[in-house]
């Protein structure tokens, strides 16, 4: 895993340090109006100039920064140029001495921005949470529990309809009926103010289209294994007993059907990144996704690193998580 | 001339519609009356919920190939005075020649929000299956040996596969598709690799078949070289020696990075099929006959794994559509004036506000379009199983 996570940042390095995005950078940087020696020679002294291998490693905290002497004998480096006091800066500075760098865009340090942006993405990330995970379940449960009936038809194509909804259709169609001229105006088109306060208004509608698209497929899954669970011995020998039919699927079946769905919903992490970038892009909420697209469309090289480091970093961690709870919760699979 | 109301609209939207409706009648009509002959695509009119998906998916088919006859207006022209104007509003001045109404409004560059979302089918249709087909000719030819073989070429493909998946999706296209990416050339090195897929398949398919009967299988590789590098130079390297077949840059570009996405996907299905299906006693009893190993696995394992990978086709196109219309929702690779759903949605979701008809009716179509695919996809399932 640990190798993963280190090839996948250094694909991310490499593909954000091309030649052609340092010439941006430097254009942006210095001046725009640069001679293409000009260019080179910025490049050459910010320490851009050198293999991508050893970059990686600076970047990373596991190889020294690069120091040099300017012309006039002021002592430049990766390390030097950010320590407050010039004559003791660290040899090493990277991700390992959580020196994330500096972003270019908003220039504010990027482990400030990264802080900050999650915990505004990690607010909307629970609400999702606590109305997807709940919502699913239920409707997976009814439609599974009495298969081939109207009520298992018609949840169970409402599963399939919110799939094949993705988020920036859903989102616009919501905005339109429910929070514009065109339709009923009970939600605000935009979340922007959802970041300093939180209310039902300004925030059900992002959290509901970013849940939504992952519904119908947990719920699915709910329906697939509590249908297997429904036709098992026991269930079949505790009706011949007479128990009633709530107490059937909430006291035997349930407990069963859940297994399969738990890890269902830890994958779904890196598809809630996916719709947290789009979502959070439609309604304006200025989240992680939004300061990845910002980071991405401005160039911001380092600012796109960290971004990129902590999306590997969660959908590593949910896999991770996955797997064990599979383990755990489902003794007859045991991993060699 | 007045405005024109929801019902006139709703008719004259359904006569526009023509050509579709009559392809999807006899369609309908010629596959009912033979669907015992069909096989699996005739057990499709059994379900209910299969046909309505694929009433849905060839709605979109037909419209895609009359798109020419359906269309009001050319998608790109704009006309003074149409700017977000509501649906079924007359075109201002009507100049001679011009279909007399925008029937579905104009969008905030005054072009006919109806005649963009009809070409849109088509720029997304164009892509979507092609993508999926070579993701899937990817897939299954690194899959399978994989499966087969096992050993270190197995390790080593999983470990790449379960990198690419572990991308989030959307940063692998920001990574991908920016204007700097492509002059360093990495996306064309990548089509060059994956466009190799389906020739190196189709020569394998037929060497494996026919090398008994030299003949035959010489016939066969030969048409396949010459039409695959062909088509090979024509669309990766844009160098086709007769000039007939190209892609635009930037729609290659798309292409690539949607089979880029989806391909590992397809090589973990296929290659679970194959761990599952080698154990059998038939691919047992071709070894022991002495079958090649590439025979079986084209042969003896693919036939039998269609069902899934049928399913998973279907599912798969639709999920592609999905992808293009992010790409396109983020202003990715295709170009601004393109009428393909996703960036038309993007233009549009500024306005929802003023004017929510040039955002809401793509939308609408790639939902349906997708909910087709995805019913289809089920049906397809429910009916597979049953045998």
């Amino acid at each position: 895993m640990l190798l993963t996570a280190l090839c996948l940042t250094f694909v991310v390095f490499y593909l954000t340090n091309l030649p052609p995005n340092l010439e941006k950078l430097a254009k942006t940087e210095a001046s725009a109006r640069m001679t293409d020696d000009e260019v080179e020679r910025w490049i050459e002294r910010n320490g851009y100039g050198r293999p991508v291998l050893l970059r990686y490693g600076e970047w990373l905290g596991a190889l020294p920064g690069w120091t040099n002497t300017e012309d006039d004998g002021r002592l430049r480096g990766r390390c030097v140029d950010r320590a407050a006091d010039k004559a003791d800066a660290p040899r090493f500075c990277g991700l390992l001495q959580g020196d994330w760098g500096f972003s270019t865009v908003f220039k504010q340090p990027v482990s400030d921005i990264i802080a900050t942006r999650l915990g505004l993405t990690g607010i909307l990330m629970f609400w999702v949470m606590a109305l997807m995970v709940p919502l699913a379940l239920l409707i997976g449960v009814l439609a599974g529990m009495r298969e081939g009936t109207r009520l298992d038809r018609s949840l169970s194509t409402f599963s399939i309809a919110t799939t094949a909804t993705p988020e920036y259709v859903s989102g616009v169609i919501f905005i339109v009926f429910l929070a514009s001229n065109a339709g009923v105006q009970i939600f605000k088109g935009t979340a922007t103010s959802a970041m300093d306060g939180i209310t039902f208004q300004n925030f059900f509608l992002p959290v509901l289209t970013i849940a939504l698209y992952g519904t119908g497929y947990i719920a699915r899954m709910t329906r697939a294994s509590m249908t297997e669970v429904m036709t098992a011995q026991y269930i079949r020998t505790a009706r011949l007993k007479g128990v009633s039919f709530a107490s059937i699927v909430l006291k035997h079946a349930l407990r069963n059907a859940l297994i399969a769905p738990f890890t269902v919903i830890m994958l779904q992490f890196p598809w809630l990144l996916n719709g947290v970038v789009i979502v959070e892009t439609l309604f304006n909420y200025k989240g992680f996704g939004w300061t990845l697209v910002q980071a991405a469309g401005n160039n911001d090289i380092e600012l796109l690193l960290a971004s990129s480091v902590v999306a590997v970093f969660v959908v590593l961690v949910t896999q991770l998580i996955s797997d064990i709870g599979y383990v755990f919760l489902n003794p007859r699979i045991r991993v060699a | 001339m007045e405005p024109l109301g929801w019902i006139e609209i709703l008719g004259r939207l359904a006569t526009q519609f023509l050509p579709v409706w009559i392809a999807l009648v006899v369609t309908f009509v010629l596959s009912i009356r033979y669907k015992r002959k069909l096989g699996l695509y005739g057990k499709l009119f059994d379900s209910n919920v299969g046909m309505i998906g694929f009433a849905l998916v060839m709605f979109w088919v037909f419209t895609a190939f009359f798109a020419d006859m359906i269309a009001t207006h050319d998608p790109l022209s704009q006309i003074s005075g149409m700017k977000n104007k509501l649906p079924g509003t007359p075109v201002s001045g009507s100049p001679e020649g011009v279909y007399a109404y925008y029937l579905l409004g104009g969008d905030n560059l005054a072009r006919d929000v109806f005649s963009r979302m009809v070409m849109g089918a088509r720029e997304v249709l164009k892509i979507a299956p092609a993508a999926t087909v070579f993701a899937f000719m990817a897939g299954i030819t690194l899959g399978l040996p994989a499966g087969y073989f096992g050993g270190k070429f197995d390790l080593v493909l999983s470990f790449i596969a379960n990198l690419v998946l572990a991308f989030p999706v959307i940063l692998l296209f920001y990574l991908l598709v920016t204007p700097e990416i492509v002059e360093t050339g990495i996306p064309i090195y990548l089509a060059a690799v994956l466009f190799l897929f389906p020739i190196i398949f189709l020569v394998i398919l037929w060497n494996s078949r026919y090398f008994t009967q030299p003949p035959k299988r010489n016939l066969f590789v030969a048409v396949t070289l010459v039409v695959g590098l062909w088509l090979y130079a024509g669309l990766a390297f844009n160098a086709d020696p007769l000039g007939i077949v190209a892609m635009q840059p930037n729609i290659l570009i798309v292409f690539v990075s949607v089979v880029f996405v989806n391909s590992p996907t397809v090589f973990r299905i296929v290659r679970g099929l194959v761990l599952d299906i080698k154990t059998r006693d038939y691919v047992a009893a071709g070894q022991t006959r002495g079958e090649g190993p590439w025979y079986i696995m084209l042969w003896e394992i693919l036939p039998n794994a269609r069902g899934p990978l049928i399913v998973d086709f279907c599912l798969r196109i639709g999920y592609t559509t999905i992808l293009l219309g992010t790409l396109g929702f983020f202003g990715l690779g295709v170009s601004p004036e393109s009428p393909d759903w996703g960036s038309t949605i993007d233009q549009g979701r500024q306005l929802l506000s003023i004017a929510p008809h040039p955002a809401l009716v793509p939308a609408l179509a790639l939902m349906s379009l997708v909910l087709g695919l995805n019913l289809l996809a089920d049906g397809l399932r429910e009916e597979s199983l049953r045998d």
